[in-house]
């Protein structure tokens, strides 16, 4: 009631000056305030994110449009982008169902522990890609804890398919979690506890009443999880032994040609990689647009 | 085939939300659970539902050791104080819930489906809204589609935990008629939660006031009203 009063009182002061004219909007700056903040905000974004975006294509095609196209379809590369999809392939279904499992038992159950899985889920964020490399290294390398039994085995995991999985699934893991808690957790238990009532299994109100309320946002984890998948170098690059045409993934491959002095290849597979990632982003947006819909309904109801 | 609930405890934590709660209650009665906040009639309710686990006593229900069953075999019909509408179904779709999930051989048709959707959008007066989504209606719309599908699986026994608390005075009235109607109508056994004891009195036969995870009179709203045994229900009824 007091702040109401308040209001109107100071509407009631304001009145006089908005007859006279001189009402400024008290949000409102001083027009050379705002042009300035613009150019210095477009500026930033020029030549931080769009800058480099266009250079890395004007090098790409800088010999021509075959010249690009000889180098993706060279066979070291195609060979990349080949592991590398494969590599996303493996990791992103994993992910999106280890995703879902998690944040589906934190968000709808109590248990001893939940606070230390939710960090344990944020620990790829928080580590260097390097390190989480190195880990798998530490554990299934020639010298590691497993390391033994696999040669005898005749099982490679290092230097091979299997290990960059590993390291892409570890780097990748929070996003389709960290995507569902936060909006698992809003729409609270209510609609599970109906269907339960209403003698649902727990299949069936897992596939009937959870998982269409957060399609959207889970598809929306998917896509980031995806493009991290792809353009994942750091863990990657210590577990892959950088083997041409067969354990180097796209952005490897790209550093490799990159330092052998071959700046259209380099710059061709880039460019490649980052049209995957607009391709991404341009799916993203969509999804964006369509879920704040979804959620704004969520909210209303 | 009546209602037995024999000193039901619950604990969450250290802090006990029931205290050994015991009613007797006929079969097709309609009892109001009434009290203070934190007084244990939503986990009593709730422990009747299969949504919550008593940590001690026992309820039987038509012969049922009531408490050893799940929630989704206690075909008891729930409605929530946030009505808990599947948001992503429409009314219909909402309602046929319960026979839909059935296996199938107990599974109604789809026209028999489409039938009895018709009809207790009829019983709850909201005919034709069968199309839209619950965002699309009131707040009280919104709780006679909740009954709707609580009352769609043929109940044992309805539960209904603060239903019209988010509503105005004169739907929670018109909607507090209703659901006497409906109850009469069904004759189903109804377990109905609330603060307002003026409610808790006008719809129910037999009140339960309770108070700290226990229940302090249970009677017949007149003869309770005439001789509260405590001074905690007088002073409640005075409230």
């Amino acid at each position: 009631m007091k702040i109401f009063n308040g209001r109107s009182l100071a509407r009631w002061r304001y009145e006089p000056r908005l007859r006279s004219g001189k009402f400024k909007n008290p949000t409102d700056d001083p027009i050379w305030l705002k042009l300035l903040l613009s150019a210095m905000a477009l500026g930033f974004i020029a030549v931080v994110l769009l800058l480099p975006l266009l250079l890395v294509f004007r090098e790409a095609f800088a010999n021509g449009v075959s010249a690009f196209w000889a180098a993706i379809t060279e066979p070291d590369s195609l060979a990349a982008v080949w592991l590398s999809l494969t590599a996303a392939a493996i990791a992103v279904p994993l992910n999106t169902v280890f995703g879902i499992a998690a944040a589906w038992s934190i968000a709808k159950f109590d248990f001893w522990g939940k606070t230390f899985l939710v960090t344990l889920i944020d620990l790829p964020f928080s580590v260097s890609p390097v390190v989480s490399g190195l880990i798998y290294v530490l554990v299934f390398g020639a010298q590691g804890w497993f390391g033994r039994d696999l040669v005898e085995h005749n099982v490679h995991i290092l230097f091979a398919l299997p290990g960059i999985v590993l390291a892409t699934v570890f780097v990748t893991f929070p996003f389709v979690a960290r995507e569902l808690i936060p909006l698992m957790v809003d729409q609270g238990r209510d609609e599970e506890e109906a269907a339960a009532t209403l003698g649902a299994s727990g299949l069936g109100t897992f596939l009937r009443v959870t998982l269409p309320n957060i399609k959207w946002g889970l598809l929306y984890g998917i896509l980031l999880c995806n493009a991290r998948a792809l353009g994942e170098f750091g863990a990657v690059s210590v577990v892959s032994g950088h083997i041409r045409g067969q354990t180097n993934t796209m952005p490897l491959h790209v550093e490799l040609l990159y330092n052998n002095y071959d700046y259209v290849g380099a710059f061709s597979v880039a460019a490649l990689l980052a049209m995957l990632g607009l391709i991404t982003l341009a799916l993203k947006s969509l999804l964006e647009w369509r879920y704040a819909d979804e959620l704004a309904a969520a909210h209303r109801h | 085939m009546s209602l037995t609930v024999d000193s039901v405890s619950k604990k969450f934590g250290r802090f006990p939300a029931l205290n050994g709660a015991s009613f007797v209650a006929p079969q097709g009665g309609f009892i109001s659970l009434v009290g203070p906040s934190g007084s244990g009639k939503t986990t009593l309710l709730r422990i009747l539902g299969g949504l919550e686990f008593a940590d001690a006593g026992s309820v039987r229900f038509a012969d049922l050791n009531w408490l050893d069953m799940p929630a989704r075999t206690r075909n008891a019909g729930f409605v929530f104080q946030q009505y808990a509408l599947f948001r992503h179904m429409t009314v219909a779709d909402n309602i046929a819930f319960g026979l839909k999930v059935r296996p199938r051989r107990t599974r109604p048709a789809k026209a028999d489906i489409q039938q009895r959707v018709k009809e207790l959008l009829d019983l709850v007066q909201l005919p034709g809204l069968e199309e839209r989504y619950p965002s699309q209606l009131s707040g009280g719309q919104r709780q006679r589609v909740a009954l709707a599908r609580a009352l769609a699986i043929e109940p044992r026994m309805l539960l209904l935990d603060e239903p019209f608390g988010a509503l105005d005075a004169k739907v929670r009235k018109e909607l507090r008629a209703d659901l006497r109607r409906i109850h009469d109508h069904a004759g189903v056994t109804t377990v109905f939660v609330t603060h307002d004891q003026e409610e808790a009195f006008a719809v129910a036969d037999l009140v339960a006031v309770m108070k700290d995870g226990r229940i302090e009179q249970y009677g017949a709203p007149s003869d309770v009203r005439r001789n509260p045994r405590t001074a905690f229900v007088s002073e409640f009824l005075a409230a």
